[in-house]
């Protein structure tokens, strides 16, 4: 007799984040691929150098596209220039405050930090809530009731994904966030998994946030001109769509409830220039199996565990190809999902594609 | 107190400026072993979540969870911030005939 498949509760106060925590997929042991200790020491050894190398050359790109960008404004040629500013602002800065809330990209801890507080405010992310739900992220990922930051629930809401391009809805969810957050509260959500001692910084910072987006609007009334918020805010909008086209490649339309990131994640071979704009995160599953390394040792860390994990996509459209066929899928049939191919010699994991749990209608 | 010394390995068996597991019973330990060869030991187990810190990352006197990045002083068990709150245990160690002992009394 055939199972239905009831829709899943993708909130973390709902029933699946019960049935989650009552099945053992919560805070679960996780496969990963061996690696030697001394190779893993290694590879996970922090270096100041390569972060300080792409910042400076991050924040020199900021600079010299946002002036030409000031200087042509008025004119079609400012287009250009605005489009490199609002990628460089609205769509690196999603792996900047990423690979900087792990803490590896620099092994000074203050570069780190400063680095997130800034890439934070850039892709309209609170850096205390994103660093509590990003933690979640990694102990439960695509645990449906457990993980904050699934980015294509099922069904797909695929007018969501297009108004994402622009961070339209993402962006308008992040302003009422900060309006909340401001006032000194938190959604039921939010509660789950930011600790009360960590609460004071986020009021903190959504009132700096919505200071400085003040400032901004009082500069472009000031000036009669949009020309501030071209520069500081809006690039958040007109420049995340390079963080839809890398990051639904992560995980979209890969299995949920598995404990084996080979399962759930996707590594996929990227250009040097979209490399340096993503930091690597292109090496998805091996950034979850040992997210303890820093992105410029991702490509050596692919090379140690790759005979253990399905291929690599050579490219991105190939990914999305299979990505938006698997979207097309669920539109109508939630239950669908793409089966990675594990090695032969992988080990049996908990969980897998025969065992997925389902809730009960 | 005497008879709480559990020998636990050689001293060679960790590098310096590293970290081994170490279970005893029920339960687990890190043993870390300095750049200038001093022992210490705390719970195996990150407050934070149920990940073994003996796969994480020694740099100094910093112990990094392997999961989550959340560190600790692991000469005295303080968390050094998020997304650790609560500070390690830690235990006396002794090294005596190339053996690291802990006292878990």
């Amino acid at each position: 007799m055939p199972v239905e498949i009831t829709p899943r509760d993708y909130s973390l106060i709902g029933l699946d984040a019960k049935l989650a925590v009552e099945t053992g997929l919560s805070a679960a042991q996780w496969y990963a691929c061996p690696v030697p200790r001394k190779r893993l020491k290694e590879l996970m050894k922090r270096k100041d150098g390569p972060a300080i190398r792409d910042t400076l050359i991050w924040f020199a790109a900021l600079v010299a596209s946002g002036a030409l960008g000031v200087h042509f404004w008025g004119s079609w040629a400012a287009v250009p220039f605005f489009l490199v500013y609002g990628v460089l602002y609205g769509s690196s800065s999603d792996s900047r405050w990423h690979e900087c809330g792990h803490g590896t990209a620099f092994k000074t801890r203050w570069m780190n930090d400063a680095v997130y507080h800034i890439a934070c405010f850039m892709i309209l992310r609170e850096p205390t809530i994103w660093r509590w739900s990003h933690t979640r992220h990694h102990t439960d990922t695509i645990i449906v009731g457990r993980d904050p930051e699934i980015a294509v629930p099922r069904p797909p809401d695929i007018a969501g994904i297009l108004l994402n391009l622009f961070a339209l809805k993402s962006g308008m969810h992040a302003f009422r966030l900060l309006t909340l957050h401001a006032l000194g509260q938190l959604t039921a959500e939010e509660q789950t998994f930011v600790p009360d001692m960590e609460r004071w910084k986020v009021t903190l910072v959504a009132r700096i946030y919505l200071a400085i987006f003040a400032c901004v609007i009082a500069a472009c009334l000031l000036t009669r001109s949009v020309l501030p918020a071209m520069i500081i805010g809006l690039p958040s909008f007109y420049g995340g769509f390079m963080t839809i086209y890398f990051g639904l490649t992560q995980h979209a339309g890969l299995a949920e409830d598995v404990l084996d990131h080979r399962l759930n994640a996707r590594t996929v071979y990227m250009n040097p220039i979209f490399r340096f704009l993503y930091w690597n995160m292109n090496y998805h599953v091996e950034h979850h199996m040992f997210p303890m390394i820093p992105y410029h040792a991702l490509p050596q860390l692919h090379e140690a565990v790759k005979a253990d994990c399905p291929p690599p996509y050579p490219n991105t459209l190939v990914a999305y190809r299979e990505i938006f066929g698997a979207l097309y899928r669920q539109m109508s049939d939630p239950g669908y999902f793409v089966k990675r191919e594990l090695p032969s010699s992988a080990k049996a994991v908990p969980y897998n594609h025969d065992t997925q749990v389902v809730a009960a209608e | 107190m005497a008879d709480d010394w559990v020998d636990a390995c050689a001293a060679d068996d960790i590098d310096e400026e590293d970290v081994i597991r170490f279970d005893h019973g029920a339960r687990t330990f890190a043993i870390y072993r300095t750049d200038d060869n001093v022992y210490f030991a705390t719970d195996g187990l990150c407050t934070h979540e149920q990940v073994h810190l003996a796969d994480g990352l020694v740099m100094g006197s910093i112990i990094e969870c392997p999961k989550h990045n959340g560190r600790f002083d692991f000469r005295t068990g303080a968390a050094k911030g998020a997304p650790v709150c609560v500070d390690l245990a830690t235990y006396p160690v002794k090294v005596e005939g190339g053996r690291v002992f802990l006292n878990l009394g």
